[in-house]
C-alpha cells in the first residue's frame, strides 16, 4: 500500500499547498484529448513535410515512426508523473518538485517558447491559407497576410481570456472536424471509396533516398513536428476535475490518434505530390494535405481540407496560447518571473495577464521570421524538454518509489522508455545539427545565459520551501 | 533551519527583469537571422540550362504532377534541384556536443544545490 494515494477522492485534484483553490476545475478527459491533439494536429497539415525535404519521402516515413516511438515514450512518462501533479505548469511543475528550481525555470521557458513559436507558425499558415483562398476566388493581387495573422492571434487570445471551458470545447469541435477531414481524404484518394489516385511507386522512382541514410537521420529534425505538443496536455492539470484519471486517459488517447493521423498523412501526401515540391514548405507545399486535395480534382475535398487546415491551425494556436500562458502564469505565481503574472482573473478564473503579455511576443515571431526558422526554434525548445523527461522520470522513481505515492497511471518497462527517449533525443540533436547547427548553438547559448541570470539574480525573490506545493512525502535520499 | 525571507521586488525591477528576458529571447531567434548564419539554405549546385522534365530527372508521372500544380520545367528548376549540404566538420560536431553537455551539467548542478535548500526548508533537516 502506498503511503500517499494521489488517486483517492480526497487527494485527486488537490492543488498547490494542499488546497482546491486556483484556476477553475471544469474539464474532462475529452478536453484533455482536444488540448493535446488540437495543438499537434496542425503538424499533419503543415510543417512535417520539411522532413521530406531533408531526406526524401521514405526518410520522412521512417522519421514519422521513430518520432512516434519518441512521443509514445513522452506520453507514457508524462502520464505517470502528471497523474500525481495537479497543478498548472505541466513539466515545469514536475521539474520544480523532482529535479530543482533552475531545471524548472528552464523547462518553463522551453514550454513557453515551444508553444509561442508554434502559435506563431500557426498564424503564419492561417495567413497563407487566407491568401490562397483569396486567389482561388478571384482576388487578382497578392493578399497582405499580416492583418489575418494579427487577427488570428488576437481572437484566440480573447477566447482564452474569457474562459478555459469555452476555449477547449471550441478546440474539441474543430479538432474533431480536422481529424475527420484527414480520414475522408484518405478514404477518397486511396481507392477505398471510388478510384484511387495514389502513385507511390512512380513518384518515388529514382528518388527513394536522395541524400542516402544521412538524410534519414536529418529527417528526424522535422519528424518531431508530426507530434510536437502532445505533452501540453499536462498544462490542464489544475483545470481538470480528476487529474489522476483524466490526464493519462486524454494523453494516451491523444498519442494513439496522432500515430494514426501522421501515418495516413504521409501515405496520402507522398502518393500524390512529388517529393521536391512536398519537401519545400516555403516555396513548394506550405499546406500538403490541402495541396493533395487540390490535385484530387474534387471541389468538396478542396473545401473540406481547406477548412481542415484552417481549423487545425486555429486549434493549435488556441491550445498553444492556453499552454504557454499556464506555464508563464505558474512561473509568475512562484516568483520565478515577476509575481504580477501570477494573477487569476476574478471573474473568468484564467491567467489573464500571462495571456495578454504573450500576445505581442507571438506577433513578433509571426510577423518577423520565416516559417522554417520559427518551427526550428519551436522544435528545439521541445527537444530540450524531451531530453529533460528521462532524467525526470528516473529521479521521480528513485525519490518516490511506487510504494510511496500511488499514481493514477504507472508506465510499463521502466527504465526502457526513458533510455529509448534519451537515445532518440540524441539522434534528433544530430539531425538538427545537420543544417540548423547555428540555431541550435544560439538557442542553447540563450538558455545558458538565462540560467545564469536566474541562479545569480532572479532566484533571490523565490520562497524556498513554499514552492514545493504537492502533498508528497519527503523524497528519499534527502 | 531558518526560513529564507526573499526581498520584496519593486515594480521597476520587475519590469526590468521582463525586458531582459524579452530582449534575450528575441535576440536568440533574430541575431542568427540578421547575421546571415541561420543556415539551412538549400542551393542548386549544378544548374541545368534549358531544362526539360527529363534533364531535371523527372519521369512521366512526376512531370505530370508538376504540370498539374502549375509548374513548367523552368519554374520548377530551383525547386527540384536545390539540395541541403550535409557536410560538416568533426570539430563543429564536438563543439555542439560539448555545449549541450555543459548546459545540462550546469543546470543539474545548480538545481541540486537549490533543491537541497527547498527540501530542507519544506521538510526540515
Amino acid at each position: 500500500m502506498a503511503d500517499v494515494d494521489i488517486t483517492s477522492q480526497t487527494m485527486d485534484g488537490m492543488g498547490p499547498h494542499g488546497t482546491k483553490v486556483g484556476l477553475l476545475r471544469v474539464l474532462g478527459p475529452a478536453h484533455v484529448w482536444a488540448l493535446g491533439v488540437g495543438i499537434v494536429l496542425v503538424g499533419e497539415y503543415m510543417g512535417w513535410n520539411f522532413a521530406v525535404g531533408k531526406g526524401g519521402a521514405y526518410a520522412a516515413l521512417i522519421a514519422c515512426w521513430f518520432a512516434g516511438i519518441l512521443y509514445s515514450c513522452v506520453a507514457m512518462i508524462d502520464s505517470e508523473v502528471t497523474s500525481t501533479v495537479a497543478s498548472a505548469g505541466g513539466q515545469y511543475t514536475q521539474a520544480k518538485h523532482i529535479v530543482g528550481p533552475l531545471m524548472a525555470f528552464n523547462v518553463g521557458l522551453y514550454l513557453v517558447f515551444a508553444y509561442t513559436m508554434l502559435e506563431a507558425a500557426n498564424a503564419i499558415t492561417a495567413g497563407y491559407l487566407f491568401s490562397v483562398v483569396a486567389s482561388m476566388t478571384g482576388h487578382a493581387d497578392a493578399l497582405d497576410q499580416r492583418p489575418f495573422i494579427i487577427l488570428v492571434i488576437m481572437f484566440l487570445a480573447w477566447l482564452n481570456y474569457r474562459g478555459v471551458l469555452a476555449t477547449l470545447t471550441f478546440n474539441l469541435v474543430i479538432t474533431s472536424i480536422a481529424f475527420l477531414a484527414i480520414l475522408v481524404l484518405f478514404l477518397s484518394t486511396s481507392g477505398v471509396i471510388g478510384t484511387g489516385i495514389m502513385e507511390h511507386a512512380a513518384l518515388f522512382e529514382g528518388h527513394e533516398l536522395p541524400y542516402g541514410w544521412i538524410g534519414v537521420l536529418a529527417a528526424m529534425h522535422f519528424g518531431l513536428w508530426y507530434y510536437l505538443g502532445i505533452e501540453g496536455t499536462t498544462q490542464a492539470a489544475e483545470e481538470v476535475r480528476s487529474p489522476a484519471r483524466a490526464l493519462p486517459f486524454g494523453t494516451l488517447a491523444g498519442i494513439m490518434t496522432l500515430l494514426i493521423a501522421a501515418t495516413l498523412t504521409w501515405y496520402v501526401c507522398s502518393g500524390v505530390l512529388p517529393w521536391e515540391f512536398l519537401g519545400d514548405g516555403v516555396n513548394g507545399s506550405v499546406a500538403p494535405l490541402f495541396d493533395t486535395a487540390r490535385l484530387s480534382g474534387s471541389n468538396a475535398l478542396i473545401w473540406l481540407l481547406g477548412f481542415g487546415t484552417l481549423f487545425a491551425t486555429l486549434a493549435s494556436a488556441n491550445g498553444c496560447i492556453n499552454d504557454a500562458s499556464r506555464a508563464w502564469f505558474a512561473m509568475g505565481r512562484d516568483k520565478y518571473l515577476p509575481g504580477w503574472f501570477g494573477a487569476v482573473h476574478p471573474k473568468y478564473r484564467t491567467p489573464y495577464r500571462a495571456i495578454i503579455f504573450l500576445v505581442p511576443i507571438a506577433l513578433i515571431f509571426a510577423l518577423g521570421a520565416p516559417l522554417d526558422q520559427v518551427i526550428t526554434f519551436s522544435i528545439l525548445s521541445g527537444l530540450l524538454g524531451y531530453t529533460f523527461m528521462p532524467l525526470n522520470i528516473i529521479l521521480f522513481r528513485r525519490r518516490w518509489p511506487l510504494e510511496t505515492i500511488k499514481r493514477g497511471y504507472e508506465h510499463p518497462f521502466h527504465p526502457v522508455p526513458a533510455i529509448t527517449l534519451l537515445t532518440l533525443c540524441g539522434v534528433t540533436f544530430f539531425a538538427v545539427f545537420l543544417g540548423y547547427g547555428t540555431q541550435l548553438v544560439a538557442m542553447i547559448g540563450f538558455y545558458i545565459v538565462v540560467s545564469l541570470w536566474f541562479h545569480f539574480w532572479r532566484y533571490r525573490f523565490v520562497n524556498r520551501g513554499a514552492q514545493f506545493t504537492m502533498p508528497w512525502p519527503k523524497p528519499r535520499g534527502y | 533551519m531558518a526560513h529564507y525571507q526573499p526581498p520584496k521586488q519593486g515594480k521597476a525591477s520587475q519590469l526590468f527583469d521582463v525586458v531582459v528576458l524579452v530582449v534575450l529571447t528575441v535576440g536568440a531567434l533574430f541575431v542568427p537571422l540578421w547575421m546571415g548564419m541561420a543556415g539551412a539554405a538549400k542551393s542548386v549546385s549544378t544548374p541545368v540550362e534549358n531544362p526539360t522534365w527529363e534533364t531535371l530527372g523527372q519521369n512521366e508521372a512526376q512531370s505530370a504532377k508538376y504540370e498539374a500544380l502549375g509548374y513548367t520545367p523552368e519554374t520548377a528548376h530551383d525547386l527540384i534541384l536545390a539540395r541541403f549540404d550535409y557536410s560538416f566538420s568533426i570539430t563543429a560536431l564536438l563543439t555542439m556536443i560539448a555545449v549541450i553537455l555543459l548546459y545540462y551539467f550546469l543546470i543539474l548542478r545548480f538545481s541540486e544545490v537549490e533543491y537541497r535548500e527547498v527540501i530542507s526548508e519544506k521538510f526540515g533537516e
